[in-house]
């Protein structure tokens, strides 16, 4: 990054001391922080525009609706969707989620039923399916992670069979980093023709996603993770679930026609977009996305891939330090431990000198069983973050040690 | 000694370090490792108290009328003011132990151990204790 310190001047809340210290943020992975371009776009919203949308009359509603539907387009052309309609607005991953597995609860799965899920999925990507499972006499299929904590793919080819219906997997794992092989993946499904589900809550934020090529069903992110607003998400569903996906959520906006008796759905990404949606949130996940882009996709990939690199290089060479999934196929991601020391006294610790770390299991306590500790401490990098954050973690981290043996 | 004698007792103690955080924490990491282990057979489900991120095992018996705690936690700064919790509390009367309102925390700057998002289980731990003891007063 040239203009590394103009980024950082795009975002205010960076600029503060914490217990004394400038404030150092390695969270990325659970919410990044907003950009000046994005906070605007929101209070603008709410200054200017601020109006329900669709079916109004009025001049401000019709502002408002194009925002919001001008938001859509930006976000189909950040992931190279052609329709617009393929993106339904949601709350976030987990909401775009259980939106997937309530609709092909209602029609599609059957008793007997396998869905596949990797061994490092986050919670979200667990439990909507678990509950089908569990409610309908389904079944869960888990792909084993290799002794370097990647996928087992010839493990996962095994668990392929008629009865799969589903593989719902993570393309960047949020407490490991390692990013799944999307095409290999491709490779064991499509002899099948299984629908790909693909939670891209930590790979959207890192990487270029061109969802035509990657032509899987389902494509899931939240806005926050990526410079935007938080309760923002979205879904993007291939031509053929936009049509076929039943209705899990209905409800006002939905519609083409209400009788007691019978309801005719929209078309398109309204029918799963019941109640008012977060106008402003859609517009400024819009606006994020615009952040994105300016800065350039390929530049932030980059970026972090280097910051990735340089603290692995650097905590490698503390002895006490072991990293989990270390690989150098990583987005933004390094989870560690200490040897004999808890994650949360490290992190404790380390936010005391005012860096901010997460620590615990991550929402991925089955990778936890798998690897057999309680939790990790997990640093996560975004655009605005330096190889000087890094020295200065490193030195304090070293110190953390020495203050915890 | 009272539960107040012993507060003032550590407030002197943490006093000492003023404005040194580092070394308030090394003390707090010296009171976790010194703490008196809980018999492994007490580290029963009844008796964890889990929170988010760490784990605390807390087991009391009345003794002559007095709360005996014994305690233990995963992690160590938790286990520094498990120690603490333990030093004020055991040997009391159920009676005081209820009424103690352990400002002393505050007073040494270790309140943020106490919030209820630490998710630590100090909080619970605490309700527990007091909760136990209330079992025991007339």
């Amino acid at each position: 990054m040239n203009d590394l310190n103009n980024i950082r001047e795009q975002f205010p809340i960076l600029n503060q001391k914490i217990n004394g210290y400038d404030l150092v943020y390695f969270d990325n992975g659970a919410t990044s922080q907003k950009p000046l371009t994005v906070i605007e776009s929101i209070s603008n919203y709410y200054k200017h525009s601020n109006s329900n949308i669709h079916r109004g009359v009025h001049t401000l509603s019709r502002t408002a609706t194009e925002l919001f539907e001008k938001s859509r387009k930006t976000i189909a052309a950040h992931f190279n969707v052609q329709n617009e309609q393929q993106i339904i607005f949601t709350a976030g991953t987990t909401d775009s989620i259980n939106l997937v597995a309530n609709g092909l609860a209602k029609k599609y799965l059957k008793a007997g039923d396998e869905i596949i899920l990797s061994t490092y999925e986050h919670h979200s990507n667990i439990l909507p399916w678990q509950l089908w499972a569990k409610e309908n006499g389904g079944k869960l299929k888990i792909i084993p992670l290799l002794e370097d904590q990647s996928i087992d793919y010839t493990s996962f080819e095994k668990l392929i069979s008629d009865k799969t219906k589903l593989i719902a997997i993570t393309q960047v794992s949020n407490t490991l980093g390692l990013i799944t092989d999307l095409e290999k993946v491709k490779t064991l499904t499509q002899k099948n023709n299984i629908p790909i589900l693909l939670d891209g809550a930590q790979s959207a934020p890192h990487m270029a996603i061109d969802l035509q090529k990657l032509n899987v069903d389902f494509f899931v992110c939240s806005a926050h993770k990526m410079y935007g607003p938080t309760g923002m998400g979205m879904l993007y569903l291939s031509e053929k679930w936009l049509k076929e996906l039943p209705v899990s959520k209905p409800g006002g906006g939905t519609i083409k026609t209400v009788t007691f008796e019978k309801t005719e759905y929209a078309e398109g990404a309204l029918r799963f977009e019941p109640g008012t949606p977060h106008i402003a949130g859609a517009i400024g996940f819009a606006a994020a996305i615009d952040f994105i882009n300016e800065v350039g996709i390929d530049t932030l990939f980059k970026h972090e891939h280097e910051l990735v690199q340089y603290a692995q290089q650097k905590m490698s060479e503390i002895p006490q330090v072991i990293i989990y999934g270390k690989s150098n196929h990583k987005a933004g991601v390094i989870s560690f431990n200490v040897i004999g020391q808890h994650p949360f006294d490290v992190g404790t610790l380390l936010d005391k000198y005012g860096i901010a770390v997460r620590t615990g299991h991550h929402c991925t306590q089955p990778l936890m069983q798998c690897l057999n500790i309680q939790g990790t401490i997990r640093i996560s990098f975004a655009i605005y973050n330096t190889t000087q954050e890094i020295d200065f973690f490193i030195e304090k981290l070293k110190k953390v040690i020495t203050m915890l043996s | 000694m009272t539960i107040e004698a012993i507060e003032k007792e550590i407030i002197e103690e943490f006093e000492l370090f003023g404005d040194d955080w580092e070394g308030k924490y090394e003390h707090l990491i010296d009171l976790g490792k010194s703490l008196p282990l809980i018999k492994e057979e007490l580290k029963t489900e009844e008796n964890i108290i889990k929170g988010c991120q760490s784990r605390v095992w807390l087991n009391s018996e009345l003794i002559n009328g007095k709360m005996v705690y014994t305690a233990d936690a995963d992690a160590i700064i938790t286990k520094g003011m498990v120690a603490i919790l333990v030093r004020v509390l055991s040997n009391q009367k159920p009676e005081d132990i209820v009424r103690a309102e352990l400002k002393f925390v505050d007073v040494i700057g270790l309140k943020e151990h106490l919030s209820p998002t630490r998710a630590n289980g100090l909080v619970s731990m605490i309700n527990k204790m007091k909760t136990e003891a209330l079992a025991f007063v007339n």
